[in-house]
């Protein structure tokens, strides 16, 4: 057994994770020290590039929003007890969902078309969800196999698709969507307004991830559905004398993890490219783990770990071009190293954590016994 | 210094410890002699456990002293406490079930990268271990595969190995059976022999007197005695723990059932692996009766509590509610609540709630579709809270913090936050398994008043218990189950404990 190291709330919810990002951009510093640049300069480079400047801020954003639904997605899981590691196949079959409404159901009125587009791009992502969901719950088989081999099924899945049967002959996509099934640029709307804004890909679906989060948020933490998840997967058995069934929930959890995802396809297909096109899931969904382990499966920590994931991306491209040695894998070494220090090492943050806590209550009692002396 | 005053083997000075709030030690005091069986007694929640904790360096104290034979000593881990020589037996077992005896002796100290050197000298330890202990344990055994009473044997066996002159056990008899209590006090003698110093933290007043030398009792955070245990009695023990007089025998009224209320027949169930635990067994709860199942644990009586509850299928036989057989389709917990069937599960921990949640969650396992919790999809958090609360004053639950988390308080706290969600409901039908498990003298007063005046007031109690005490002072009717069949029935003022425990060892059934 460890050591029980309890801390305060918002220790554990924002000094720990604070610990072991400072410490992961601590180690990548003297990796980009290692290869003879200046770690200084490129943090600034990186900071500039995803934050300094409104198109930066734009392409950031865009990113996060794709975190936010992947990261969630493996959040609602693991209340459950469940690892979906399946986001990326979740994702790619979401988008077949989406991309079906909104080549054949165009006819419709754009007000329908577009949630008609979300709602599909949900629907498929739950059933891929649901299938491993329902593997684990009925047949025993472990989410984490499944989920990988969905993840295969879905890569194959799109290619006969889009190659064989909606795609345009001759290229690895299909037509472009109606102009009424695509979910409005930002800077479009902004410019609509008369304010100048530059081009960047993000679009309104970000308002939907943040919509996403507050509503998993509620679920998890309000209701009585995400009662009897969270019940499933923190004490199985009390779950059982309750009268809830793990095996229920399994699948209720697995399937609104897919829909989750789901939320990537959106934001990509309908957001920004517009069509539906091979790949266009690019491992968002595996940073999703990373996203929601950092942010310790809560929605406002998915929200923050988004960002930050955000902010590597983006930056981490600019910064890859500006100093050619640093290439965009090494921002994703440091990405991994986060969630190292977040996940694996957490046990020793807290120790850190618990000694800082521990050093600023003694100063301020100190503090306060001293000004109750004086006064 | 002369070699007369040999100092103590423990001495805590001045402990202090809080969490949040509650001062769970408050300026601790405690001195314990070499070579002596020293019994720690005290309320659930009054700070035993954590004393502990600190000795073992599991929490830090806040502010104190531990000396270890006179030397302050600082005691940061269980690594530095058992440098020095402590070592601690949990409750719940840390132990590998998949290894067997001699690898989980030496798992964490292997002694280099090869096995087969640190297997041989473990083996040699563990002979001689044996040999100066009576600690016979088959070494190449499974440890899934052992009874409890042996793995916590193997747990004093690894704390021995690695060196320890000072052995805490916490509350090491909740999980054993009647005769693997007194094999475990065989050899607490046994050590004490040898020179072993034991601090045995125990709710069973009888097994202070039995097996100790001296006995300190704590009060809500505080030290107020320690005594020879031989110029002491229970009552003595028992008014200084909870600072009043406390009944350690329950009154209650004659008699009068009424109609059957559940009605138990041929009722079969099998576990997950096939293997018959519960065979035709039968019997009714009268409303106004409490029946006692008696027996060694693992004879059946958790099976067919959870069989009765709807937690597992039987695999033959019925169930009937107030004269209605229960259907397949009605015989769900949910709504067997509905229809007034309520559980007090015997493994307040695996089952009855869950450790991660904040208390007020706990509190309303299986009930989340109250509407006073809320209308529609949502709970809501404050009515629960509320709701909690005022059972918490009821039941002098410590602390009233419905917040805090449920695996941070104490055992017998637990026990009553279980208790008051499934009583309060107004039960028809009561299944309550091991209700006084790990809980102290004054909670267990209030135990079985509660349930005395259940019965009293109309509810058919079915009380499934290891303590022959507890049986034989609250149940109308005595059922004995052994090997998953019922071996006898008895009145309790026509049998004793020597007739149960006969019927216990299975005048059919294996032994
Ligand atoms: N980690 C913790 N966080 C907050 N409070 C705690 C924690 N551990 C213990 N407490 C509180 O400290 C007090 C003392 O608890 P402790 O476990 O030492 O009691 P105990 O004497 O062992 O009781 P029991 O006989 O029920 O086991 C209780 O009020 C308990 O709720
Ligand atoms: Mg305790």
């Amino acid at each position: 057994m460890s050591t029980p190291i309890d801390l305060p709330r918002w220790a554990d919810v924002i000094l720990v994770p604070a610990l072991s990002v400072a410490a992961a951009f601590a180690v990548a510093g003297l990796v980009v020290a290692g290869i003879g640049e200046d770690p200084f300069t490129a943090t600034r480079l990186l900071i500039a590039g995803s934050l300094g400047s409104v198109e930066g801020v734009g392409f950031t954003l865009y990113y996060t929003t794709n975190f936010i639904f992947t990261g969630l997605a493996v959040a609602l899981a693991y209340h459950a007890g469940l690892f979906n590691i399946g986001g990326e196949g979740q994702a790619t079959v979401a988008g077949i969902g989406a991309a079906l409404v909104c080549l054949y159901a165009d006819f419709l009125p754009g007000v329908l078309l577009i949630p008609a587009g979300i709602l599909g791009a949900a629907a498929f992502g739950a059933l891929w969800g649901f299938v491993p969901g329902y593997l684990q719950a009925r047949r025993g088989s472990h989410i984490v196999i499944t989920t990988i081999m969905f993840n295969f099924l879905a890569a194959t899945l799109i290619v006969y698709l889009v190659v064989n049967v909606i795609g345009e002959r001759g290229v690895t996509e299909t037509r472009a969507f109606a102009r009424h099934a695509v979910i409005p640029y930002v800077h479009e709307a902004l410019r609509a307004l008369g304010i100048a804004a530059p081009t960047s890909p993000l679009n309104f679906t970000f308002l939907l991830a943040l919509a996403a989060a507050a509503g998993v948020w509620a679920l998890v933490y309000r209701s009585r559905l995400g009662y009897a998840i969270r019940t499933v997967g923190a004490n199985p058995s009390a779950a059982v004398y309750a009268g809830i069934s793990p095996a229920r929930m399994i699948m209720v959890a697995m399937t609104l993890s897919g829909a989750l995802a789901g939320g990537l396809a959106v934001n990509e297909l309908m957001g920004v490219q517009h069509r539906l096109l091979l790949e266009f899931t690019s491992g968002y969904g595996f940073v999703g783990i990373a996203v929601a382990l950092m942010g310790r499966a809560h929605p406002a920590g998915v929200i923050f770990a988004a960002l930050l994931f955000g902010v590597l991306y983006q930056g981490g491209a600019e910064l890859a071009f500006d100093m050619p040695a640093i290439t965009r894998d090494m921002v994703v070494v440091i990405g991994g190293v986060i969630v190292l220090f977040a996940g694996a090492l957490e046990g020793l943050f807290r120790r850190l954590a618990a000694r800082l806590v521990a050093l600023g209550t003694g100063f301020v009692a100190a503090r306060r016994v001293r000004t109750a002396e004086e006064g | 210094m002369s070699a007369a005053v040999e100092p103590p083997a423990i001495e805590l000075v001045d402990i202090d410890k809080r969490f949040g709030p509650v001062r769970a030690n408050d300026r601790v005091n405690l001195s314990v002699a070499r070579g002596t069986v020293h019994g720690i007694v005290g309320e659930n929640g009054a700070g035993k456990s954590t004393l502990m904790s600190i000795l073992y360096g599991f929490y830090e104290a806040d502010g104190g002293e531990i000396r270890v034979d006179g030397t302050p000593a600082r005691i940061r881990s269980p690594a530095d406490a058992i440098r020095l020589g402590i070592g601690m037996v949990h409750q719940h077992f840390m132990l590998v079930d998949s290894l067997s005896v001699v690898e989980n002796v030496m798992l964490g100290a292997e002694g280099g990268a090869l096995l087969d050197r640190g297997l041989a000298r473990a083996r040699a330890e563990l002979d001689r271990l044996a040999a100066d202990h009576g600690l016979a344990v088959d070494v190449d055994a499974r440890v899934g595969d052992l009874p409890v009473g042996l793995q916590q044997r193997v747990e004093i066996l690894k704390a021995l190995y690695r060196g320890a002159d000072v052995l805490i056990l916490d509350e090491p008899t909740a999980v054993l059976t009647p005769p693997e209590a007194k094999a475990l006090f065989g050899l607490l003698r046994t050590l004490r022999e040898a020179g072993k110093t034991v601090l045995l933290i125990t709710h069973k007043l009888e097994e202070i007197m039995a097996v100790t030398d001296r006995v300190s009792v704590m009060r809500r955070g505080q030290m107020v005695a320690t005594l020879d245990t031989a110029a002491t009695s229970p009552p003595e023990l028992a008014e200084l723990m909870v600072g009043r007089k406390v009944l350690l025998r329950v009154d209650k009224r004659p008699l009068a059932a009424g109609e059957p209320r559940l009605a138990v027949e041929n009722l079969s169930v099998v576990d997950e692996r096939d293997c018959l635990r519960v065979a035709e067994v039968s019997f009714t709860v009268r409303a106004g009766e409490i029946v006692g199942i008696a027996g060694v644990a693992g004879n059946g009586q958790s099976e067919l509590m959870e069989a009765i509850a709807g937690m597992r299928r039987p695999t033959l036989g019925t169930i009937a509610l107030d004269g209605t057989v229960l259907t397949r389709e009605a015989h769900t917990p949910h709504n067997l609540r509905r229809l007034g069937l309520l559980h007090v599960p015997e493994d307040r921990l695996r089952t009855g709630l869950v450790p991660a949640f904040p208390a007020y969650e706990s509190a309303a396992l299986g009930f989340t579709d109250d509407p006073a919790y809320g209308r529609g999809l949502l709970l809501e958090r404050g009515r629960m809270i509320a709701h909690l609360a005022d059972r918490m004053a009821a039941y002098d639950v410590r602390p009233p913090d419905p917040l805090l988390k449920t695996s941070k308080f104490s055992g017998g706290n637990q026990q009553k936050i279980v208790l008051a969600r499934e009583i309060e409901r107004a039960p028809k039908v009561l299944i309550v398994g091991q209700p006084t498990r790990g809980v102290d003298i004054g909670a267990i007063e209030f135990i079985h008043r509660r349930l005395i005046a259940l019965r009293d007031a109309g509810v058919a109690v079915l009380l499934v218990s290891v303590e022959l005490e507890e049986i034989m002072s609250l149940a109308d009717r005595i059922l004995v189950m052994c090997g998953g069949r019922i071996t006898g029935e008895r009145r309790p003022e026509a049998t004793d404990e020597r007739d149960l425990g006969l019927l216990m060892a299975g005048v059919e059934g294996r032994a």
